[in-house]
């Protein structure tokens, strides 16, 4: 393969044409664009979970090593979900092609392409629904919009399935609501009966599955990542935080996504934690087995999604924690809101959260028994339990981005903005649009944050970056908040490529920066090592 | 089943709605307006244009009369009419007893002759069941149109509407 | 091409209904069979999908939440967009049924000319939802206007809608309004398929067949209103005949009439098979009908089957070693 250059920001927005083109999406056959997909999947990690059909091929290759029988696999692996999932079933029947989500997708709106579409992007699974499960299909064939199942529809799910973030942002703009996600999950699970997976989703999977978290890492080595920043916030502030770890008798379990553990700015929102609730008291603990708040899973199947969440409540019940609490990160919580309690519940062995500062019950988790973070913190604030000094992030001109995910499955919209405004003195956000229920997708959400599908990324978060860059330009915004770990490992490339001069950060990284700590020195710079404003050349 | 019951209690409310309809006429019969008019009567136009058109014959009478001054109408057939209401009711608003009428399958009246050829003397009532029902409103109650006139013209003394 | 597969298609059934309408001695299969079987078969089908679907569980409580959750009880919650009630779903599925509130939001993506490339702009984009909303509004009131055909004696409140309808007190017999804005609705609708590129492409034939059947029964209905008028009391007597299960054939009504009775017959037929079946499905759509309780109340799963886990002790015991090294404490030293 030729080496790929990644176009130029202008070059690229250039090219995007929202006229469709003359032939028929059907008569257009999958092409694989260079660096418009991910890897493939490797055989072992497929291995390790127990996949089926788990082999080495890549995407382009003429032959994928389809098994004998691959199309009855799929068609039965239709039947069986249509008769589990009434989601499924409904969506492959409601739509009446109104286009009123054809916009809606932030991968149509960086690609132009039709079959980024959500209706599109839905009929080619429908496609194959009307001529196998539908009287109208399997008479009048293509009239009907229906077609056979070969391994070119095959490819081009794949193609397609991994370019759609599971975000819902067409399911809000939908009369019926449906949902692509769930379209997109059921294309996905079909593709994985066949060991059609990608690298970054398998990989993390088969990680996680084996050693509790999706980058691998191992428990010691947990310990000693988390050692570090350790170190990096006495060297700040002075002082020592003294986190626990698998501790039982904690009064409370904390999980959050392994993305924070490794790779700025992930670490800085950690460093968050530990600092806020060394700050506390709190009588927390966190887990070497249960150390992946994110679900992988979820990219692959249901079922996978499930053993993999079904490390949480386990290692809660084992070290007899009373609650939960949850770090920031978008899929983890669209997992655990919508999913965990169905999939491992009930949790009652635990119970319902209180807050051991405040006393605040946490009515609204009082059955899943796990609280997110800044729903905890925006609670500290509220109830003056933290001394924060705002003025340390006074050089930033902040904006929030809400994750689809805490966005879309769980409404978590006042929380986090809340906590930012606490904390920081200038606050902007991007157009009315582009946030809260109507948010865009980093464009790298539900495993398609490789590097090897970058300029799909570019343009699948061209939407989100171009509100940035409006706020940017209009405020002088220099900062993307965020609540999700897979959005502070997208955005430095996206906002780089597209807003430079404009940093990404987690929440709690912003909130420890504030945050006057009970017998702190006097801070010079925030937890990047960067000068404090008014503290400039006084090292 | 997921929530079966409430899905069948919607479908058999659905299906309620739909059947309104045959519930509604539950064990009544079907039997459109009886009209009598004289046994040999003929009517200005055909029967089947007037049952279709007599709204736009009546006002272009009105318009003709009113405003042109012309006071006889020549038909299709080349036969003149007073342009008069009363052309109208010599047949359709008759002082004989039913029975000296023909009854003609449905439009057209049979009358007693105390009340207005077009005003319902019963609200809305059934005019196989009331045979007071007259000329206009039989067919029109029957059919839910209300003709304008009155909404311009005086009722006749003792009528209601 | 597609729709002008569609447009023959009902070309072909209103050449067949002039038939009908034309032979005296189909009459009464066109009066009366079709009809009888058309109802029957709607019903039952419409019933036989809603049934289909319900077979399915919701194994998952997944609401789309487009507004603030419940959380802390300083922070408003969006009651309706992401209602934790039974009362919030209701006004929500309400507003979703009747105001077409998720259409509302609809929007327009531009890209427009920036100093370095082209940029995206937000334009607001209600003509769909304007479109739709006058297009099923008014088809559900000329819906229940006919009901003055079925129903003998006529109830006032039907007698209300259809002065309403007829407030403007134009023409004789006088313009519905409801008749004018579904032919304007349902033209918008079939041009907006025709003429923007992005929707003529998702469009399938499935598309253009019910607008165009829909239109070919609008006209029919407004062409033996206006123009080729029927004889409305042989109509009625024909449609209480049916309503009353006694049916009676009326000699003479005109073949525009049987046009369109068999054009309605058509769609009554068609649609529990196609996506007209929306009418039923939205208020099965899990997205919007769910309660947002999800962290409050268990939803369960009725196939949640066991799954293989890497439990805690498999991980200890191929950790063990360096746990213990780490000083992480371990079950079994």
């Amino acid at each position: 393969m030729a080496k790929y250059k990644l176009p130029k920001p202008g070059e690229l927005s250039s090219s995007i044409n929202y006229n469709p083109p003359a032939k028929d999406w059907m008569d257009i056959p999958v092409e694989f664009k260079p660096a418009t997909y991910p890897a493939a999947a490797k055989e072992k990690d497929l291995l390790t979970v127990g996949f089926p059909n788990a082999h080495q091929w890549t995407p382009e290759d003429e032959d994928w090593n389809l098994p004998d029988g691959w199309e009855d696999t799929v068609i039965k692996g239709i039947e069986e979900r249509l008769s589990k999932y009434r989601s499924f079933k409904l969506f492959m029947d409601v739509c009446v092609r109104c286009g009123a989500c054809a916009d809606k997708c932030h991968f149509y709106i960086g690609t132009g392409d039709p079959k980024n579409m959500p209706v599109v992007r839905a009929e080619l699974l429908r496609s194959v629904y009307k001529r196998y499960f539908t009287k109208a299909g399997k008479v009048l064939g293509r009239l009907a919009g229906a077609r056979d199942l070969d391994a070119d529809v095959l490819k081009e799910w794949w193609y397609y399935f991994f370019q759609c973030t599971e975000c819902r942002r067409c399911s809000v703009f939908c009369p019926y609501g449906i949902d692509t996600a769930e379209l997109t999950i059921m294309g996905r699970e079909l593709l994985n009966l066949l060991g059609l997976n990608i690298n970054w989703i398998a990989g993390p999977v088969a990680a996680c599955y084996s050693k509790g978290n999706h980058l691998g890492i191992e428990p010691h080595a947990l310990k000693s990542n988390i050692e570090l920043m350790i170190d990096d916030i006495e060297d700040i502030t002075g002082i020592r935080v003294n986190p626990t770890f698998n501790r039982k008798g904690a009064e409370i379990l904390f999980v959050t996504p392994s993305g924070d553990y490794m790779g700025e700015p992930g670490i800085y929102t950690c460093m968050g934690y530990l600092m806020l609730f060394h700050e506390l008291g709190l009588d927390y603990t966190w887990s070497t087995y249960a150390s992946e708040g994110g679900n992988f899973g979820f990219f692959t199947s249901n079922d996978m999604a499930k053993r993999l969440n079904s490390k949480i409540y386990a290692e809660a019940k084992r070290l007899g924690v009373k609650w939960i609490l949850g770090g920031e990160c978008g899929h983890m919580w669209r997992v655990l809101n919508q999913y965990m309690d169905t999939w491992n519940g009930p949790a009652d062995f635990l119970e319902v959260p209180v807050s051991p500062i405040t006393g605040t019950r946490f009515e609204n988790a009082k059955s899943t028994k796990m609280v997110h973070i800044t729903e905890f913190t925006a609670d500290l604030i509220k109830h003056n339990k933290l001394k924060l000094d705002p003025t340390r992030n006074d050089h930033l001109r902040v904006t929030f981005h809400d994750s689809c995910n805490p966005a879309r499955g769980m409404g978590l919209f006042e929380e986090p903005r809340y906590v930012i405004k606490s904390v920081c003195n200038n606050f902007f956000e991007m157009p009315e649009n582009t946030i809260r229920e109507k948010t865009f997708c980093c464009g790298s959400g539900s495993g398609l944050n490789a590097t090897e599908n970058m300029e799909e990324r570019m343009r699948g978060g061209f939407p989100r970056a171009n509100a940035v860059k409006y706020v940017h330009d209009k405020h002088g915004v220099n900062m993307l908040a965020n609540i999700c770990a897979v959005d502070r490992a997208a955005f430095p490339a996206l906002m780089d490529y597209w807003v430079p001069g404009v940093g990404v950060t987690g929440t709690h990284e912003l909130v420890a920066n504030a945050l006057v700590m009970t017998g702190e020195k006097e801070r010079t710079t925030n937890l990047r090592g960067e000068d404090l404003p008014g503290k400039e050349g006084n090292e | 089943m997921y929530k079966g019951g409430r899905i069948i209690a919607s479908l058999v409310v659905f299906v309620a709605i739909l059947a309104f309809p045959f519930f509604y006429n539950l064990g009544k019969a079907n039997a459109g307006p009886v009209i009598n008019v004289p046994t040999g009567s003929q009517c200005v136009e055909p029967v089947a244009y007037m049952r279709a058109n007599h709204m736009q014959l009546l006002n272009q009478w009105r318009d003709e009369y009113v405003r042109q001054g012309k006071t006889v109408y020549v038909n299709s057939q080349g036969k003149s009419f007073n342009i008069n209401i009363d052309t109208c009711l010599q047949c359709h608003y008759s002082n004989s007893s039913t029975t000296s009428a023909t009854a003609v399958s449905h439009p057209a009246v049979s009358t007693t002759g105390a009340s207005n050829p077009a005003v319902n003397t019963t609200e809305a009532s059934n005019s196989v069941v009331n045979p007071s029902d007259q000329f206009c409103v039989t067919c029109h109650n029957y059919a839910s149109v209300e003709p304008t006139c009155w909404s311009c013209h005086n009722l006749p003394e003792g009528a209601n509407q | 091409m597609k729709a002008f597969y569609s447009f023959l298609a009902v070309i072909v059934l209103i050449l067949v209904a002039i038939i009908g309408g034309s032979i005296a001695n189909l009459h009464f299969f066109f009066g009366i069979i079709i009809p009888y079987v058309a109802f029957v078969l709607f019903v039952g089908g419409f019933i036989y999908r809603i049934i289909k679907w319900g077979r399915s569980p919701v194994p998952y409580r997944i609401p789309t939440t487009c507004g603030q959750q419940k959380s802390l009880p300083w922070i408003k919650q969006a009651k309706i967009e992401n209602p934790t009630s039974a009362l919030g779903v209701i006004v929500r599925m309400a507003s979703e049924v009747l105001l077409f509130r998720s259409l509302f939001r609809n929007t327009k993506t531009e890209l427009r000319e920036g100093e370095n490339g082209p940029q995206l702009a937000y334009g607001s984009a209600k003509w769909l939802w304007l479109g739709s909303l006058a297009f099923h509004w008014s088809f559900l009131i000329i819906v229940i206007r006919h009901l003055r055909f079925f129903l003998e004696p006529i109830p006032v409140a039907l007698q209300m809608v259809d002065s309403v309808d007829s407030m403007l007190q134009i023409g004789l017999p006088q313009i519905y309004i409801t008749d004018l804005l579904f032919l304007a609705a349902i033209t918008f609708l079939f041009l907006r398929r025709v003429c923007v590129p992005r929707i003529k492409y998702i469009s399938l034939p499935a598309d253009y067949f019910p607008l165009l059947l829909i239109f070919g029964i609008a006209v029919s209905g407004i062409l033996m209103r206006y123009f080729d008028k029927v004889d409305l009391i042989s109509v009625k007597e024909l449609a209480l005949g049916i309503a009353t299960l006694h049916p009676v054939l009326p000699s003479d009504i005109g073949a525009i009439f049987y046009v369109h009775l068999f054009l309605i017959c058509c769609l009554f037929v068609y649609f529990p098979t196609s996506k007209l079946m929306h009418m039923g499905g939205i208020f099965m759509s899990p997205t919007r009908n769910m309660i947002s309780n999800n962290r409050m109340v268990r939803h369960i799963n009725p196939w949640n089957h066991a799954v293989e886990v890497h439990s805690y002790a498999e991980y200890e015991d191929e950790f063990r070693e360096k746990m213990k090294k780490a000083g992480i404490p371990v079950e079994k030293e």
